[in-house]
């Protein structure tokens, strides 16, 4: 007991990082994916062409190696980001492109007769879409984008790699000085507690919009 | 007064209706009827503005007027479609409410003063708060029809009004439409119901399937 008081310090400031990696991921990451889940659709071709290479670079390279690369890559030609912020970069482009992919199923089961009842009644395509489609994708996403999002906490242990000490890399240190896996089990539990959080975050918002069917 | 003028309308090279004129007078009520596949729901859409013909001319009160273009506030044609197609993210009343506020701008208080005096007119008052999942088939219906009305329509268009509906509510229909009628609105009713076709038309437009289609 003395042992995890004296490491638990540590590993809360890991918790810490993991944490600020979540939510700034999240919070570029899902209008991002919106934003690319809408030019998906579009009728733009040479728009729909770039996004797709996008999402196919981002969902087709192991995100370990696009922190990497966006670390120690950009730099040779010039463009450098503090870790933080290149861990966030590659983050969220990463999960925008996920995000991206989900949304598209999304808009794409939204039945062309909304559209049309919209137009109609004169509203313009922005109105639509706030009004109208957005709020009905939000509730169909909710699920994969829940998914996606537990994948994230548990992702975001991928930034040791560019020398950021998160949760993972607080109870690997400690274990190492210490030899014993304490820590390590520490670590799981912290883990467990906060997909528990989001799950139970992820189940307020989905039963938030149980309000219609 | 709405014309159509040699209205031709293809999908590829199939020919669906071809150099087609027609004429609906200031508070009647037209019926277009004819088989399965002869092309009425076509004939409304472009009426509607939900597709470019590809030849011809409409005019409303002897002034030209292209419906599918048409992107004014004013709000000339008011659709009821055969899915209904209410919103249902939004209440029965945010459904009415939506389009007078954001394309008419109307004040809140005064689209929602405007949304009850129609749904006390369709029987709707206790229904103002409810989402469509919450409704029947009937009242689905006259939510629609309230919902293009509170656009001050010119001419209001129904699609098929009997097909999602009980046997028994087709008199409930044609009391509605008749009473609307009694009120001046022009109104054109696509149906392949030619007993309730002609319980209400004033005049009737039979469409013929394009033999050279």
């Amino acid at each position: 007991m003395h042992y995890i008081l004296e490491i638990l310090p540590s590993l809360v400031s890991g918790a810490g990082m993991t944490l600020k990696i979540f939510i700034w991921t999240l919070i570029g990451s899902l209008p991002l994916g919106l934003v690319v889940g809408l030019g998906l659709i579009s009728n733009i071709k040479p728009l729909q062409w770039l996004l797709h290479f996008y999402v196919w670079l981002m969902r087709g390279t192991p995100l370990l190696l696009q922190l990497i690369f966006v670390f120690y890559g950009l730099p040779l030609i010039g463009i450098v980001f503090p870790r933080y912020y290149a861990a966030l970069f590659a983050f969220i482009l990463n999960y925008a492109a996920y995000f991206a992919e989900i949304f598209r199923g999304g808009l794409q089961s939204i039945d062309n007769g909304q559209y049309e009842s919209a137009r109609v009644l004169r509203l313009s395509y922005g109105q639509t879409i706030r009004k109208i489609v957005i709020p009905q994708v939000i509730k169909i996403v909710l699920p994969s984008v829940g998914n996606e999002v537990i994948n994230l906490v548990k992702d975001s242990s991928l930034v040791y790699v560019i020398g950021l000490g998160d949760l993972l890399r607080a109870g690997n240190v400690a274990t190492a000085r210490d030899v014993t896996l304490i820590p390590l089990v520490l670590v799981g539990v912290i883990y467990l507690l906060l997909t528990a959080v989001t799950t139970f975050i992820l189940g307020r918002i989905e039963k938030h919009y149980s309000y219609w069917k | 007064m709405l014309e159509l003028k040699n209205i031709t309308k293809r999908f590829g090279d199939k020919t669906i209706i071809n150099n087609l004129n027609l004429t609906v007078k200031d508070g009647e009520i037209l019926s277009i009827v004819g088989p399965s596949g002869a092309g009425k729901t076509t004939l409304l859409r472009c009426i509607t503005g939900l597709e470019k013909v590809n030849g011809g001319q409409f005019f409303i009160d002897g002034q030209p007027f292209e419906p599918y273009t048409n992107r004014t506030n004013e709000s000339v044609i008011g659709v009821v479609f055969q899915g209904f197609e209410l919103f249902p993210n939004l209440t029965v009343m945010e459904n009415i409410t939506l389009a007078p506020t954001l394309v008419l701008k109307k004040s809140a208080a005064e689209a929602k003063q405007d949304a009850t005096t129609l749904l006390t007119r369709l029987a709707l008052a206790d229904h103002a708060d409810q989402y469509p999942y919450e409704l029947s088939g009937g009242q689905k219906q006259r939510v629609a029809i309230a919902r293009a009305l509170a656009m001050k329509p010119n001419i209001l268009c129904y699609d098929e009004p009997t097909s999602a509906l009980d046997p028994n509510l087709r008199q409930e229909v044609e009391k509605l439409i008749l009473g609307l009628k009694a009120d001046g609105m022009t109104q054109i009713v696509v149906t392949h119901d030619l007993t309730f076709a002609e319980n209400i038309a004033d005049e009737m437009f039979h469409v013929e399937p394009n033999k050279s289609k």
